[in-house]
């Protein structure tokens, strides 16, 4: 066998892939996951373990996935099997577990030990979980926020009384230190003052009301904070912590993990929120109770059980409010240990939990969050007017819990598609009846056998997903639901959804951005590439070699890292550039509060991530341009401007003619930077469409199918440039 | 003296150009520096890209990360890191070396077809085959592991290694292993003998960037992975300032760490990367 060494180069291969493979283990076992981390995560280990003492036998694996993703691989996981058999959650998502399947109750119904429960919880949190068909968690935590004091402003005994009290302190405080701080542009933080106005983000059967006259009075108080200076404006987590710890600030609302970060450093009370006086309502935060449920996919039920109700026991609970100072739902924990209830965070956050509103647990109040940050923040900035702002919120959650299209036969596509197989398969036979084509073919074979193993191997790991991702498109998709549509999808999306065609977040907005973007980013790199490429490329030019290697520094930096690190930079309060500008006595800006700084930052990063490439391609090209054509020039009396322009330019073009093409491609889905370091901000009007995909799939719903559509048309996009491309080129 | 002064002029423009262009590219490395270097969390607003005081408090922190069943989770990630992506650039490599040789030697019938069809792939939005390969690696129960993580890298690697290396067989002249084929060697013997020995750099470096594309990747492995000892090190990093959490000297002291080895290797190959760039693929 001549090819043999070919066999044992794909063996070779394939065993390299294998490598590394897992076998299952058998056997009783146990998987729970949770997202907590440091303090929590140590008192859940800890009472983990004590109940591993008492159930040597079982194998109980643990398993601490990240907070961001926790959702979204929960319900992934557990309907293919291979999800945990306990985790732990907040309440809010339960309705959606419910609806899919995904848990079972931990106590049935008619269970005598639900009536037990009842006494054995705190009542928020138990409504929390009770359902018809039964307790669907053990309520572990209560989760709030509350009102942090610094006692130099507020002396123990005189806590404000009301939101009015803390804005008064403003006049007697310092330029720079804030009577209250927190941030404000969250939906989640700017809940408990909505609730004071009356309002709410969800009514509860669904719908959305962040709009109306109680929002507007909501959202109008906060701006006129805002503009008195008693609230610092886009307050991140960070800021806010920094500012409290560092005496900046009277007041800050906030949760306990502040607490965990302040630590003894800094003197500090908490009391629950206050009153709104020209309401009379009391500024009640969502509350977030957290539990342990079983999944409807659990092996061991009785097992699993067992152990999500060992999580809230007494014992549990007070280790996990010692160590991981957990507002805990269990009773007994505070009378068992009197710490608890004498300790001042723990009360006071506990009472706080008691006036709390808990957070809606419909499932669209998933998607109400992005619409009403977004809606929040713009009206806040005051580029329009509060009322429009929220209305435009409202749209966007029609946008996104918009009926699906209706349920089409796959029938005729079907029978499109045979027809068009059928087609191919008989121009496949007419050819192979030609006899050159044949003769071809068979000269074709020895090709064949070099290649085969990677073919197969394309287009198992490359085509097929590609394929399979391309056919979700015709599926409408949601949460997971999925049915078959037709083109829905694409009439959808290149109808903008029914609004106006230039509407923010419609399709052909976005792609106007992208145009715009890969433009400004070509004529970027390529501008400063070549630059800098002729200067290096001077023949008497000094530390040329130094030059080029610094250069090409953004070029070595993992982009994800760069994309990051710039992000920082234009940080609003810690960014490098706020600072050189209040260095220069400008004003810092807010770069991801407009459109135009927010798409100039993405462009900043992205010229800095791309312009080594173009000049190292140009440095290559110019030195290909023979010397003797420039004497021969200057012999003839062209000045070095005409040398440039008659020579040096229509001798690069052709060379670099496959590098831009290709820069084109790349900036066009350049995910990294726009998502990294713009997010989309502000509202999703930086998001180019690749971004915005994502966003379709990944936060809207798992809406897979829709995100496809957009796949398959920037697919197409990019396809109809190249041939288009190709045809000016004469096609080789 | 009036050309001398021209001279002058352009010369000191060129070089003024030049020091502005290494200050842009330089500032956001040397900002990121003095971020890792600052024992504060919260790194206090400033212009300057030098530290102010010197502590390796982040790296310690970021050297010493374990898990609270105590195992060190930076050396777990560590050994991820350059497993997966060791195993991708020899996956990868070794699939696509014989076949990129038939395509720079052979002419065949449905080559343009497969080369277009290769080039057609690079432009689908990876945004939409996560959900497929997803299921893919769930069913193979893959999700998770190291080799999942290295047959996802070898979608992009793959293609990416074929036209490299197409490139590079292209530039051996033919007359070797047709000299070596009248002596009466095989075709296969010419190609372990004499092609391959020939096209050791370019393997080397094909190898290399395949090594670092997948030393890089964070957006997939965030998707697929949810063990934190699973992670590779991009994932843990981005953690550090993830929506909860701004430690961002731990963030620059982790970039650090891990930016080094890649750029070390990316000085030693980067005279060879344009060509095969150019040549057509990599995903951005």
């Amino acid at each position: 066998m001549r090819h043999r060494g070919v066999g044992l180069w794909v063996a070779l291969s394939a065993l390299l892939l294998v490598l590394g493979l897992a076998g299952a283990a058998e056997g009783q076992s146990l998987t729970l996951w949770h997202a907590y981390r440091e303090a929590e995560q140590r008192a859940l280990q800890g009472a983990l373990d004590r109940w591993q003492a008492a159930h040597p036998s079982v194998r109980l694996n643990v398993l601490a996935v990240p907070f961001e993703a926790y959702g979204a691989k929960l319900e992934a996981a557990i309907p293919r099997g291979n999800g945990p058999d306990v985790f732990i959650d907040a309440h809010e998502r339960l309705a959606s577990y419910r609806s899919r399947q995904l848990v079972v109750p931990v106590v049935e119904a008619r269970a005598e030990a639900l009536s037990a429960a009842i006494d054995h919880f705190d009542e928020t949190a138990l409504r929390a979980f009770t359902a018809p068909e039964g307790l669907f968690a053990w309520p572990l935590s209560v989760k709030c926020v509350a009102l942090y004091l610094n006692p130099r402003f507020w002396p123990a005994g005189r806590d404000p009384a009301s939101l009015e009290a803390v804005e008064a302190l403003q006049g007697t405080l310092s330029r720079g230190t804030y009577a209250l701080v927190y941030e404000a542009g969250s939906a989640y933080f700017h809940a408990p003052m909505l609730h004071a106005f009356g309002g709410a983000f969800l009514s509860d059967d669904g719908r959305y009301t962040f709009d109306g006259a109680a929002a507007e009075a909501s959202v109008a108080r906060v701006r006129q904070l805002l503009a008195a200076g008693v609230v610092p404006e886009e307050a991140g987590g960070a800021l806010v912590s920094q500012l409290f710890a560092s005496g900046r600030a009277s007041a800050a609302i906030s949760g306990p993990w502040l607490a965990a970060e302040l630590g003894d450093r800094v003197a500090y009370r908490v009391v629950p929120l206050p009153r709104v006086l020209s309401t009379g309502r009391v500024m009640a935060p969502f509350a977030t109770v957290e539990g342990a449920m079983v999944s409807a996919r659990a092996r061991e039920t009785m097992l699993a059980r067992d152990l999500a109700a060992y999580l809230a026991s007494p014992e549990a609970a007070v280790l996990r409010a010692r160590v991981g100072r957990q507002v805990v739902a269990t009773r007994a924990a505070w009378e068992q240990a009197p710490e608890l209830a004498a300790d001042p965070i723990l009360s006071t956050f506990r009472r706080a939990a008691a006036l709390a509103r808990p957070m809606p647990g419909h499932p669209n109040m998933r998607a109400a969050w992005e619409p009403a940050r977004q809606a929040l923040q713009k009206a806040l900035r005051g580029d329009r007017g509060v009322g429009d702002a929220l209305r435009e919120g409202h749209h966007r959650f029609d946008d996104v819990t918009r009926p699906l299209p209706a349920r089409r036969s796959p029938t005729l596509y079907l029978l499109g598609l045979g027809v068009f197989a059928l087609g191919l398969a008989l121009r496949a036979v007419q050819r192979a009846r030609e006899a050159p084509f044949r003769a071809a073919l068979r000269r074709s074979w020895p090709a064949y056998r070099w290649v085969a193993h990677a073919v197969l191997i394309v287009t198992a790991l490359v085509i097929a997903p590609l394929v399979l991702g391309a056919t979700t498109s015709l599926y409408a998709t949601r949460e997971g639901t999925s049915y078959f549509v037709g083109l829905a999808n694409y009439v959808d999306i290149l109808r903008a959804r029914g609004g106006p065609l230039l509407a923010s977040g419609s399709f052909y907005r976005v792609l106007l951005v992208t145009l715009l973007w890969t433009a400004a980013n070509l004529s970027l790199h390529l501008g400063l590439g070549v630059v800098l490429a002729l200067v290096l490329s001077r023949p008497m030019m000094r530390l040329r070699a130094l030059y080029r290697v610094l250069l090409i520094v953004p070029w070595a930096v993992p982009s994800y890292v760069t994309a990051l690190a710039w992000k920082g930079m234009f940080h609003r309060q810690f960014g490098a550039i706020n600072a050189a500008l209040s260095a220069l006595g400008v004003e810092p800006v807010s770069w991801f509060a407009r459109f135009s700084t927010a798409f100039a930052a993405n462009v900043a990063t992205n010229v800095w991530l791309g312009f080594p490439f173009m000049m190292v391609v140009t440095i290559g090209a110019l030195a290909a341009i023979p010397r003797d054509l420039y004497e021969a020039a200057s012999v003839d009396g062209a000045t070095p401007w005409q040398q440039f322009w008659q020579i040096t330019v229509p001798l690069l073009r052709p060379s670099l003619g496959p590098s831009v093409a290709m820069g084109a491609v790349w900036t066009f889905n350049q995910f990294n930077v726009v998502f990294l370091v713009s997010g989309g901000e502000p509202d999703g009007e930086t998001d180019i469409l690749v971004s915005e995909a994502y966003r379709w799939a990944f936060t809207r719903q798992a809406q897979y199918g829709y995100a496809a559509a957009y796949a398959v048309l920037i697919f197409a996009l990019l396809g109809l440039v190249n041939v288009w491309q190709g045809r000016a080129r004469g096609d080789r | 003296m009036k050309p001398r002064r021209i001279a002058w002029g352009v010369e000191f423009l060129s070089h003024a150009i030049a020091v502005a262009a290494v200050a842009f590219a330089l500032y956001p490395v040397l900002w990121v520096v003095s971020l890792a270097l600052n024992p504060a969390g919260t790194p206090a607003p400033r212009a300057a890209p030098w530290p102010e005081v010197l502590s390796l408090v982040n790296f310690r922190a970021v050297v010493s990360s374990s898990n609270s069943a105590g195992e060190w989770l930076f050396g777990r990630q560590l050994l991820n890191s350059v497993l997966v992506s060791s195993a991708t650039a020899a996956v990868s490599v070794l699939i696509a070396t014989p076949a990129a040789y038939a395509l720079a030697r052979f002419r065949f019938v449905g080559e343009r077809t497969a080369m277009k069809a290769l080039l057609a792939t690079q432009m689908f939005p990876g945004v939409a085959t996560a959900v497929p390969l997803y299921v893919m690696l769930d069913t193979l129960k893959l999700l998770d592991t190291r080799a999942g993580l290295v047959l996802v890298y070898a979608t992009t690697a793959l293609p990416f290694a074929l036209f490299q290396l197409r490139g590079a067989f292209e530039a051996i002249p033919r007359d070797l292993e047709e000299a070596a084929m009248v002596d009466g060697a095989t075709r296969w013997q010419a190609f372990v003998l004499v092609v391959l020995p020939a096209a050791r750099p370019a393997i080397a470096v094909t190898c290399l960037f395949a090594f670092m594309a997948a030393w890089n990747e964070f957006i997939l492995a965030a998707t697929f992975l949810s063990r934190e000892s699973a992670f590779t090190l991009p994932v843990a990093l981005q953690r550090y300032v993830g929506e909860y959490d701004a430690a961002w000297g731990r963030f620059a002291a982790g970039a650090i760490l891990v930016s080094v080895p890649v750029m070390a290797i990316f000085y030693a190959v980067q005279r060879h990367l344009v060509g095969g760039l150019t040549a057509g693929s990599v995903k951005g």
